[in-house]
C-alpha cells in the first residue's frame, strides 16, 4: 500500500508539524504531541480536552479552537494518548474553572484518561469526564467493553464547547455533553479495510462485492459481513439500526461521515437517502454535516450519526465556532 | 534474586517482545487494531532506556520503574494494564534488596489483582488475565513448601502459554475484540500471547542463572 509518509516511526509528529504550519492560530506542542488553542488557557473558562488514537483526522485536533476544544492529545495511530500527555494538556488549558475530558468509550482511552484525571487532580485541577458511547452496532454491553464512541464526539465537542465559551460552569458543560451523547446514535459501514502505515497492508480483507456492517473506527472488522448493495439499501440498514435503538423523530442533527477513502459525491448520495429516510419517519434533518469528520485512515465507507435536538442544543450547535475543521458564525 | 536478576528479566522481555513483535501485531490484526506488537516493543524499549538512565537499587524498584515507564509510553489498554501489573508487583516486593521465589510468587498475585481491578476482566473473557492468572497460580504452587524456583518459573511459563492457547475458542468480553462478538473466536488473544512471552522470559532468565546447588557434584 502506497503512503505519503517520510518514515513509519514519525507519522504522528510529521503530521503535527504540518498542522502547526497550516494553522498558526493553534499552538502545537510537537514534542509532547498536544494541539492547543492559541489563546489557552482562558481565565475563568472551562477547558475542554479530548484525544484518542491518531488516524481519525480531523478528530480531535481539527476541532481545537474558538467554541470547541481547548486542547487535543493525539496518540499513536489507533492507540490512545498516554497519561503524561493528557495531564500536560489538562493543566495547560485550566483557566481556574476546571477541565472537561471528552473520552470515547474504548478501554485504552478510558484507562489513560482516568489515570490522567487523577494525576491532574493531584495538581489541583478539577476534572470531569463525559464518556461518548453512541455506536449502536455494539449490541450487548454486558458482554463487551460497551458501546464505542464514534461520530457523537464531534457533536459533544461542539455543543459543550459552545456552552463553555459562553461562560457556563464545569457541571453545566458536562451535563450538556452527556445530554448530547444520550441523544446521539451512530452506525458505520465499510466497503474496504484501512491500512496502518506500520502494518502496510489492510487490517482485514474484503472481497470485491463484500462489505462490513457495524464497523468501528480502528480498522477492526464489524459485526457482520454482507454483500454490497445500493446506497439506498445500506442507508436503510444503518438507519434502521439507529431507529430501533432510539426512534427518530422531530428536529435531528445529522452527520454523514466519510471514513477517509470515500468520495464526497458518494457521501452526498448517502445523505440524500438519509434525509429521505428521516422524512418517512416524520423527522427532519434540521442541522447537517456531510464530509470526513471521524475517519479511519483510508477506509472506504460511511457512518451516520444522529442527535435528537432540543431548542437549547440547536442554539449551542449554531453558536459561532472557529476550528480547522468546523467554522461558522464568526 | 537480586536487582540484577530483575534487570536481566526486563532485558529478556525486551528481546522477546522485539522478536515476537510482528507475530503479536498479526494476532491483533485479526481481532483488534494491529498494533499490539509495535506498542509493546516501543514500551519495553523505553523500559530498557529508563533502567539504563536511572538504575534502581532494589528488585521492587526495577519493577515499579518498568511499570511507570509502560504507563507513560505505551498508551492503549496494554500500557496501563501491564504498567499496573509491574507496579503492583514492585510495590509488593517493597524495599528488599534480595527477594525469594515465594516473594515473587505473591508479588505476581498482587500484579494479577491490579490488572483485574483496573480492567475488570475475569478469566474466560479472552484477555491477558487468561494467561496471567494461571501463571500466578502455577508459580504459587511451585514455590509452596520451598520448591525449586527454576521449576516453579517453568511451570508458570507453561501455564501462561497454555492459558494463551486456551483463549483461541473463547468469545471476547473485554477490550476491542469484544466488539466482534462471536467473530472473535478462533483467534488467540494478543494480550494473553504477550503475557506468555513475559512469563516465558522469566523462565529463560532463571534457567540461565549460575549453576544451582543441585547441579554441583
Amino acid at each position: 500500500m502506497k503512503k505519503l509518509i517520510n518514515d513509519v516511526g514519525s507519522v504522528v509528529t510529521d503530521a503535527l508539524r504540518g498542522v502547526a504550519a497550516a494553522h498558526p492560530s493553534l499552538k502545537v506542542d510537537v514534542e509532547h504531541k498536544i494541539i492547543f488553542r492559541g489563546d489557552a488557557p482562558r481565565p475563568g473558562k472551562v477547558g475542554l480536552v479530548s484525544g484518542g488514537g491518531s488516524g481519525h483526522e480531523p478528530l480531535h485536533g481539527g476541532y481545537v479552537g474558538y467554541g470547541m476544544l481547548d486542547a487535543a492529545c493525539p496518540g499513536e495511530i489507533f492507540t490512545s494518548p498516554v497519561p503524561d500527555q493528557i495531564v500536560r494538556a489538562t493543566t495547560g488549558v485550566d483557566g481556574g474553572a476546571g477541565v472537561l475530558h471528552i473520552v470515547k468509550n474504548y478501554t485504552g482511552d478510558v484507562l489513560n484518561f482516568e489515570m490522567a484525571a487523577e494525576l491532574s487532580g493531584d495538581e489541583g485541577v478539577e476534572v470531569t469526564r463525559v464518556l461518548v458511547d453512541d455506536d449502536v452496532a455494539v449490541r450487548d454491553s454486558l458482554y463487551t467493553a460497551g458501546r464505542r464512541g464514534t461520530g457523537a464526539a464531534v457533536f459533544v465537542e461542539k455543543i459543550a464547547g459552545a456552552l463553555a465559551e459562553a461562560g457556563a460552569p464545569l457541571a453545566e458543560v458536562a451535563r450538556a455533553g452527556r445530554e448530547v451523547n444520550d441523544r446521539s446514535r451512530s452506525f458505520g459501514v465499510a466497503l474496504s479495510a484501512c491500512t496502518t502505515p506500520a502494518a502496510g497492508r489492510p487490517t482485514f480483507e474484503l472481497g470485491e462485492t463484500e462489505i462490513e456492517l457495524g464497523i468501528g473506527i480502528h480498522g477492526e472488522p464489524g459485526r457482520t459481513r454482507a454483500a454490497l448493495r445500493e446506497a439506498r439499501e445500506l442507508v436503510r440498514i444503518a438507519m434502521d439500526a439507529i431507529d430501533d435503538d432510539l426512534p427518530l423523530s422531530g428536529e435531528t442533527l445529522v452527520m454523514v461521515n466519510g471514513m477517509g477513502g470515500t468520495p464526497l459525491m458518494e457521501l452526498y448520495i448517502v445523505f440524500a437517502e438519509v434525509a429521505a429516510y428521516l422524512e418517512e419517519r416524520g423527522a427532519t434533518a434540521a442541522r447537517r454535516l456531510v464530509g470526513n469528520h471521524v475517519t479511519s485512515l483510508d477506509m472506504q465507507g460511511f457512518s451516520v450519526t444522529t442527535c435528537a435536538l432540543t431548542d437549547e442544543l440547536t442554539r449551542l450547535w449554531d453558536a459561532p465556532v472557529e476550528t480547522p475543521a468546523l467554522r461558522w458564525g464568526r | 534474586m537480586d536487582t540484577r536478576f530483575f534487570v536481566i528479566w526486563m532485558e529478556e522481555i525486551t528481546a522477546a517482545v522485539r522478536a515476537g513483535r510482528d507475530h503479536l501485531t498479526r494476532l491483533d490484526a485479526a481481532i483488534g487494531d494491529a498494533d499490539h506488537g509495535t506498542n509493546l516493543d516501543r514500551g519495553f524499549a523505553a523500559v530498557a532506556e529508563a533502567l539504563a538512565a536511572r538504575p534502581p537499587d532494589t528488585p521492587g524498584g526495577v519493577l515499579v520503574l518498568a511499570g511507570s515507564t509502560l504507563i507513560r509510553k505505551v498508551g492503549g489498554a496494554s500500557g496501563p494494564l501491564y504498567g499496573t501489573a509491574f507496579r503492583e508487583m514492585g510495590k509488593a516486593l517493597g524495599d528488599a534488596a534480595d527477594v525469594s521465589a515465594a516473594d515473587l510468587a505473591s508479588a505476581l498475585e498482587a500484579g494479577v489483582a491490579g490488572v483485574r481491578r483496573l480492567g475488570g476482566a475475569e478469566e474466560g473473557d479472552k484477555t491477558m488475565v487468561d494467561a496471567l492468572a494461571p501463571a500466578a497460580r502455577a508459580m504459587a504452587r511451585g514455590v509452596g513448601g520451598g520448591g525449586d524456583p527454576e521449576v516453579a518459573f517453568a511451570a508458570a511459563a507453561a501455564a501462561a502459554e497454555e492459558g494463551a492457547k486456551a483463549t483461541v475458542p473463547l468469545v471476547a468480553r473485554k477490550g476491542r475484540a469484544s466488539y466482534l462478538g462471536a467473530r472473535s473466536t478462533g483467534h488467540e488473544d494478543p494480550g494473553a500471547a504477550s503475557t506468555a512471552l513475559i512469563v516465558g522470559a522469566l523462565r529463560a532468565v532463571a534457567a540461565r542463572r549460575s549453576p544451582r546447588p543441585k547441579s554441583r557434584p
